[in-house]
């Protein structure tokens, strides 16, 4: 239990998607202009993410992984190459039925978050989630844990880009670092300032 | 190799004018994670440039056969095809780059200069100028990239592509390295400057600020 604690707080605040790794990064720069629809952004990816990252973790251990079909009587076969196009392959599927799941019963959740949806399957950092997930061998339960963890920090994190534009808006930029320059620069102040949590040993 | 205008359009517009990372805002996230060092960032731009231009190329020989409810999953099956052969190429060659450059590889899947270019020209133009438009976007990613990690690794550690070229302080040296250059925030703080000179350079590109600060009244210049 201390472990799965552990390491969820790691993948919120430490190993945080989008301002230590930089994962996501085209929707976080383009879509942070407003604290609401950065909301239902974030929403959508923790979302996505829980639900990602486990799934794939099941495809690579019980058909994918070396040595992985031996339930099937083919113990010598490593299918570990075609992990990129499962991983993507599951992600797409998924996005497509949680979308026909939440239109058919959660009109209320689907409207809100209607148009971010599908823009979730080409975001960098559900691709990602699964890819460390493989990457560092996470067993179900930790790559559940990664899963939410993962998807909150970057939901965290776009919520609090939102904040800082909102308010950046009235201030005097230079013109030529008006909008995306000053965004850059407040994003590598904050990832400096989640760098604090580096520390951290629970 | 006889270039015509429309292909040399799409050759240089994407190194300033159009850059897909300064301007379109695409593929940011790749650019920020591999740049501090510069071997990691001439492979990475490599392997980018590589898949971008041969995607396009695929996706526009085949683009008036592909219905356009499909379109967005019959792209990501010959990106991610073409990412697959990547990965293994350095896998088998450039094991040790391979390593440190982890899963931003197969990230290239869902970088968004491939999926950009191939939605936004690929699919309404033909193969060859497609496969320029792909290189030429390629290449203005690879300058934003080998830029920044030029700079991070040069004044972060003193050596360019592992050569020592500023002798450190600690080998006998004079040079007192930068290590905030070497943390990933620096990277965000370069790419802002230098969208901030390429905008001071070409004005056009610049954006409209939404509440224009209104002169004071009565002391303009003057002090209160």
């Amino acid at each position: 239990m201390e472990a799965m604690i552990n390491l969820f707080i790691k993948s919120v605040f430490i190993e945080n998607m989008a301002l230590s790794f930089f994962l996501g990064m085209c929707t976080f720069i383009a879509v942070s202009k407003k604290i609401e629809t950065a909301v239902g952004l974030g929403i959508a990816v923790t979302i996505v993410q829980t639900l990602t990252v486990p799934a794939n973790n099941l495809i690579y251990g019980y058909l994918l992984k070396e040595g992985a079909l031996a339930w099937a009587g083919m113990g010598d076969v490593d299918l570990s190459f075609i992990a990129l196009m499962a991983c993507i392959g599951v992600i797409a599927a998924l996005v497509q039925i949680l979308e026909m799941v939440l239109d058919k019963f959660f009109p209320a959740l689907y409207n809100a978050l209607g148009i971010f949806l599908p823009l979730i399957t080409v975001n960098c950092a559900i691709l990602a989630g699964s890819l460390f997930m493989i990457e560092r061998d996470y067993n179900f339960q930790e790559s559940v844990v990664y899963g939410v963890g993962s998807g909150f920090g970057w939901a965290l994190a776009i919520v609090l880009m939102a904040g800082g534009r909102e308010k950046l808006k009235y201030s005097d930029v230079p013109p030529g670092l008006q909008g995306l320059g000053i965004t850059f620069i407040t994003a590598g102040l904050m990832a400096l300032g989640f760098m604090a949590f580096s520390g951290i040993q629970l | 190799m006889n270039l015509n205008a429309e292909s040399k359009k799409v050759l240089v517009e994407p190194l300033v004018d159009n850059n897909p990372i300064t301007l379109q805002v695409l593929g940011i996230c790749s650019a920020l994670a591999v740049t501090s060092q510069l071997s990691t960032a001439l492979i990475m731009s490599l392997a980018l440039t590589a898949v971008t231009a041969f995607s396009s190329a695929g996706i526009a020989a085949i683009r008036n056969h592909i219905p356009s409810s499909v379109r967005i999953i019959a792209q990501m099956v010959i990106i991610a095809s073409l990412v697959i052969v990547v990965d293994q190429v350095l896998k088998a060659f450039a094991y040790e780059i391979s390593k440190k450059l982890s899963v931003f590889v197969g990230l290239i899947i869902t970088n968004c200069i491939v999926m950009g270019r191939a939605e936004a020209y690929a699919m309404k133009n033909p193969p060859w100028e497609s496969f320029l438009d792909g290189i030429g976007n390629g290449l203005g990613y690879s300058l934003i990239l080998v830029t920044v990690a030029v700079f991070r690794e040069l004044f972060g550690s003193g050596k360019l592509l592992g050569f020592e070229i500023l002798p450190l302080l600690k080998d006998g040296g004079w040079y007192v390295p930068n290590g905030l250059l070497l943390l990933p925030p620096s990277a965000f703080f370069l790419i802002g400057l230098i969208i901030w000179g390429v905008r001071t350079w070409k004005p056009k590109q610049r954006e409209k600020n939404d509440f224009a600060i209104m002169p004071a009244h009565g002391d303009v210049g003057g002090a209160h």
